[in-house]
Parts: structure tokens; C-alpha cells; sequence
């Protein structure tokens, strides 16, 4: 649905974004992270046509943006970081008004505002100003604003930087909701665990260059080295002492077992754990397990080792973003 | 179709949020207004159709470039302006659409003056035949002026004071206050650079006979003003907004 190929930005001697291709498929959410200044709003500039590249090709539903804007922009949907309506017209106006950009007709426009204004539980607010909205009321908006032309893709810059639980709560759920619908979407977040739960694929870009992609799953696993289960059982930690870790290390060749202040056993191996001799194991001893998970590295873990940029630096720009 | 219902919205939207607000309506009466009266102050024995070229001209010019200029610089300080930018429509026709606000709202400026004066004097023998497009033309180009002035500027009082810049040399230059052929020399060639001078000039003619050039030479400069203008607008729209 959307293809990016050798797409390159210069500014002057500066490169904010080099040589950086990736595909887009049909009713996917695409999650593009990056920390602050490392391209993610030139690439974005560039998808949606409000900045030329200085080299590579894009194309949006088989449309090339460079070529036939216009019509590329007739299925494109766009939410900008910052809300950009209009503070002296009312909720229901600037759906209207963004509309009849798209050329939709008088009755056609007002009920598709008034749907809109419905889904995004604004329908009460859809007579008052644009500047008498909450932040999230008015993300919403903006949001709907977008999908006003009913488009094919979606570009979504951090939907839900800056706003309340609840609010953001609400637009993930909708996030979900339009993928179910068919739509594209191109997401860019600071929120990893967010990209984490609504991304199918996620690309990681830094100083210009995406440094990895693909699924969330195939990113972890990418950084996954080692294979960890924790157990929970009835004993504490003074029970699971010493001597039975050395038993277990033993009993499992290669593999490594700690026990935390949690009072929880913590067994890491090369090699997959196989679980039911360890059960056997316990089992042997008299002690219940509750409890038993392999632990995998979150996307967070994924960004960090991928990108060398410590996860605190997103967070930084993440506050910054909220206190814009 | 669909570029004819993006731009009547765009400029009835800019129309109701901007040019029908209570101050942009008093401005574009009490202006005019307190042009007027100036100048029959100063000259008692003046004569109120002598004076009413060069008061259309300066009510237009000044309602005309600033408005555009600050309007857009507004939208574009709250990024609304963006959402213009990435509507699926051409770059003309957006620009068109906000001139078009502006302009109507130069052409209400140009008739204060007017119907002020129709009160105290017999405007039969004006040609409303030429006032009527004279008038569209100073607002067109001053309008399309005001946007060359919105793409330079960042802020909004940037917008204003590069106005300005360009709206007093031009009162002082287009022979409104002195006649072309007083002025020196040197400055003539600017002055024959200026739109103003050929709309000043057409308003002369058609109100009081005392024109200089041709009509429908000026006519015809003003038109290659406008279409001048507008390219180098668009040009510069695509320049350093879409970079």
C-alpha cells in the first residue's frame, strides 16, 4: 500500500534522512520510532508531500507522491503532532470545512460529520469552539478530521502524546478499530509500549537510517540471545536456597539459575528449557509451582540494543512533547 | 467540481472567521472614514471628487495587503494553514480562494468612501463602467502583494511591518499625493513600476477625466501585474513552504 524506496533528505551539508526504504502492507499499522531530530518528521514530511526529497520514490496506493500529489493526497489521511484546526469554529463546522477540502458535498459532508462527532464521543461538543476543547478532545477531533474522506492510509504523528489515560485509551481502541476497517496506518510514537501493542511491524529509526524492522515478534527475538523462565513456587527465597540452585544448575547443563528478591527462581539457558523435567524436579522435592513464564525482552529492551539510544532519551522527548 | 467546493469553502470560511469579524468590519469602515475626513480637513475648499481616486486607492491598499498578509501568517503560526497545504487540490486554487476573501473585503473598503461622498456630491458623471473593474484590479494586485508579504514573513507583526514597508512609499510614489510628472526624475521609473500608479491612474480618469494614461493600457499593465504576482507568488509558496 505504501512503498518507500532509497527516500534521501538533505539540508544543505545535513542529511536528516538517508537512503531509507520500507513497504507498507494493506490494513497494517506500521510503527516508526525514533528519538528527537532523527528523522521521523522528514520521512513523514515527505510521505504526505509537504517536503521534495532529495532522492528515492514513494508511492501511496500505487500513486507516486512526487509525481500526483493530488491524487495521492485523495487517500491520505493525516494527523499532524499538534492539533491544526480551526480555534473559532465549533467542532461540527471544522469537520464540515475539512470536508469540503476533500470536494464531499453539503449533505454528504454534514452526516458524515455528525457520524464522526458520534464515534469520537463528541457528540455533545460538536456546537462548541475548537479552542474550548480539552487536549484530548481535541486529538480527537483532529483525528476525525482525517478520516473524514474515509482514506485508505492513515499517517498518524504521536496520537497520543500529551493527553489523558482515558483519552488515549480511547484512540488506541479506535487506532484498532480502523485497522480492522482495512485502513493503513503509519504511526509514529515515543510510546514504545504502545507501538509494542498496536504495531504488526515496527521500524527503529536513528540519525537518518532505520536500523531495523519487521514484526514485534521478530524484533525480539533478534535480540533474544537467551531463553528465561521464572518460576513462582510456595517457597520463599531462604528456602530456594543455595543448595538447590547448585542441584538444579547441575540437573540442567548450561543453564544458569538465580533467585530473586521476589522469591521467585529464575533459570536462564542457551538452549530451550525443556519444562516438564524441571517440573518432574520440583515436583521430586515437595515444592508446588504456581507459576511458570519465559520472560522475553519488551521492544524497549529491542530499541536499546538495536539503537545504542538509551530508552530514557525517548522518554525525555516524549515529556517534551507533552509539555508542548 | 470538487476544486469549486474546496475553494467557495475556503473563502466563505475565511469571509465569517476573518473579514466579518466586528473589528475587520469597523476597521474597514471607521478607515476609510477617517481618511475622508482628513483630507477635507486639510483642504476645505477641496474638491470631494478631486479627492476621491486617491481615497479608494488607499482604502483598498490598506485593507487589502495587511489582511491577507496577517490572516495568513495567523494560519500558519497555528498550523491550521497546513491542512490547506495538504487538501488535494492545486496550489493555484488555494491561493486563489484566499484571495478572493481579501479582495471582496478591498472592494467593501473601496465603497465607504463612496457612498460617504454620495452624500454631499452628484456621482453621475463617474464611469462606474471602469471604477468598478479599476477597483477589482488594485484589489487583486494589493492582495496578491499582501501574500508576497505573508510568504517573507514569520509572525504576524513581521507581516505588518513589512506591509509597511510597502504600502507608504507606494501612496508617495503612484501619484496619488503628487502628480508623476512633479516627481524627480529618478523616482519616475518606480514609479511606473508600482500597480498602484496605473489603478490611481484609472480612477482619475473615470471620476474626474484627469487621467494620464490610456485606459486600457493601464488596464491592461494591471492585469499583467496581477498574473506577474500571482506566478511569483505561487513560485515562492512552493519555495520555502514546501521545502
Amino acid at each position: 500500500m505504501v512503498k518507500v524506496t532509497s527516500l534521501t533528505k538533505k539540508y544543505g551539508d545535513f542529511t536528516a534522512v538517508n537512503d531509507i526504504s520500507f513497504e507498507i502492507r494493506k490494513g497494517e499499522i506500521f510503527g516508526f520510532l525514533g528519538p528527537n531530530g532523527a528523522g521521523k518528521t522528514s520521512t513523514i514530511n515527505m510521505m504526505i508531500g509537504l517536503s521534495r526529497p532529495t532522492a528515492g520514490e514513494i508511492t501511496v496506493g500505487g500513486i507516486d507522491v512526487k509525481e500526483q500529489i493530488k491524487r495521492a493526497r485523495a487517500i491520505m489521511g493525516i494527523v499532524p503532532d499538534e492539533s491544526n484546526l480551526y480555534n473559532e469554529m465549533d467542532g461540527f463546522e471544522n469537520l464540515c470545512f475539512c470536508a469540503a477540502l476533500y470536494g464531499m458535498r453539503k449533505q454528504e459532508r454534514e452526516a458524515k460529520a455528525r457520524l464522526l462527532l458520534e464515534r469520537f464521543g463528541l457528540k455533545g461538543a460538536g456546537k462548541r469552539p475548537f479552542k474550548a476543547y480539552s487536549k484530548g478532545m481535541r486529538r480527537k477531533l483532529t483525528i476525525a478530521a482525517a478520516l473524514i474522506h474515509s482514506p485508505q492510509v492513515l499517517f498518524l504523528d504521536e496520537p497520543t502524546t500529551g493527553i489523558d489515560v482515558e483519552s488515549s485509551r480511547q484512540i488506541r481502541e479506535m487506532i484498532m478499530g480502523l485497522k480492522r476497517q482495512g485502513v493503513t496506518i503509519f504511526l509514529t510514537t515515543h510510546y514504545i509500549e504502545e507501538a509494542e501493542r498496536l504495531c504488526d511491524r515496527v521500524a527503529f529509526i536513528a540519525d537518518g537510517q532505520i536500523v531495523a524492522s519487521g514484526t514485534v515478534p521478530e524484533l525480539m527475538e533478534s535480540v533474544a540471545h537467551d531463553h528465561t523462565i521464572r518460576f513462582v513456587t510456595d517457597r520463599n527465597a531462604e528456602d530456594l536456597a543455595s543448595e538447590l540452585v547448585a542441584e538444579l544448575q547441575a540437573g540442567f547443563a548450561g543453564s544458569k539459575v538465580e533467585v530473586r528478591v521476589d522469591h521467585s527462581l529464575v533459570m536462564v539457558s542457551e538452549r530451550r528449557i525443556p519444562l516438564l523435567p524441571v517440573m518432574e524436579f520440583f515436583h521430586d522435592r515437595g515444592i508446588n509451582v504456581y507459576e511458570a513464564r519465559e520472560l522475553r525482552p519488551s521492544l524497549e529492551d529491542v530499541f536499546v540494543e538495536l539503537t545504542g539510544i538509551e530508552s530514557s532519551v525517548l522518554k525525555k522527548d516524549k515529556e517534551r512533547g507533552g509539555r508542548r | 467540481m470538487k476544486s469549486w467546493i474546496a475553494f467557495w469553502n475556503i473563502l466563505k470560511k475565511d469571509v465569517k472567521n476573518y473579514y466579518l469579524k466586528p473589528p475587520n468590519i469597523s476597521w474597514g469602515i471607521i478607515f476609510p472614514l477617517s481618511w475622508t475626513l482628513m483630507q477635507l480637513i486639510r483642504s476645505p475648499g477641496g474638491s470631494i471628487l478631486t479627492l476621491l481616486p486617491g481615497l479608494i486607492s488607499m482604502s483598498v491598499l490598506f485593507g487589502t495587503t495587511s489582511m491577507l498578509a496577517v490572516t495568513i501568517t495567523f494560519e500558519r503560526s497555528g498550523r491550521s494553514f497546513e491542512r490547506l497545504m495538504l487538501a488535494p487540490i492545486s496550489l493555484s486554487i488555494m491561493v486563489l480562494a484566499k484571495i478572493a476573501g481579501t479582495v471582496l473585503f478591498g472592494i467593501f473598503n473601496a465603497f465607504v468612501p463612496v457612498i460617504f461622498a454620495a452624500f454631499f456630491i452628484d456621482l453621475r458623471a463617474v464611469s462606474w463602467a471602469v471604477v468598478i473593474p479599476a477597483v477589482l484590479l488594485i484589489a487583486l494586485t494589493s492582495a496578491l502583494l499582501g501574500l508576497l508579504i505573508a510568504v517573507s514573513a514569520e509572525q504576524v507583526f513581521e507581516a505588518q511591518t513589512f506591509s509597511n514597508f510597502f504600502r507608504f512609499p507606494m501612496l508617495f510614489l503612484c501619484g496619488l499625493f503628487i502628480p508623476l510628472s512633479d516627481l524627480p526624475v529618478f523616482l519616475r521609473p518606480i514609479s511606473y513600476c508600482l500597480p498602484l500608479t496605473y489603478g490611481t491612474d484609472l480612477l482619475n480618469g473615470a471620476i474626474t477625466g484627469a487621467n494620464v494614461l490610456p485606459p486600457l493600457l493601464s488596464f491592461g499593465l494591471l492585469l499583467l501585474f496581477a498574473a506577474a504576482l500571482f506566478l511569483i507568488s505561487r513560485h515562492n509558496i512552493n519555495r520555502k513552504w514546501i521545502m
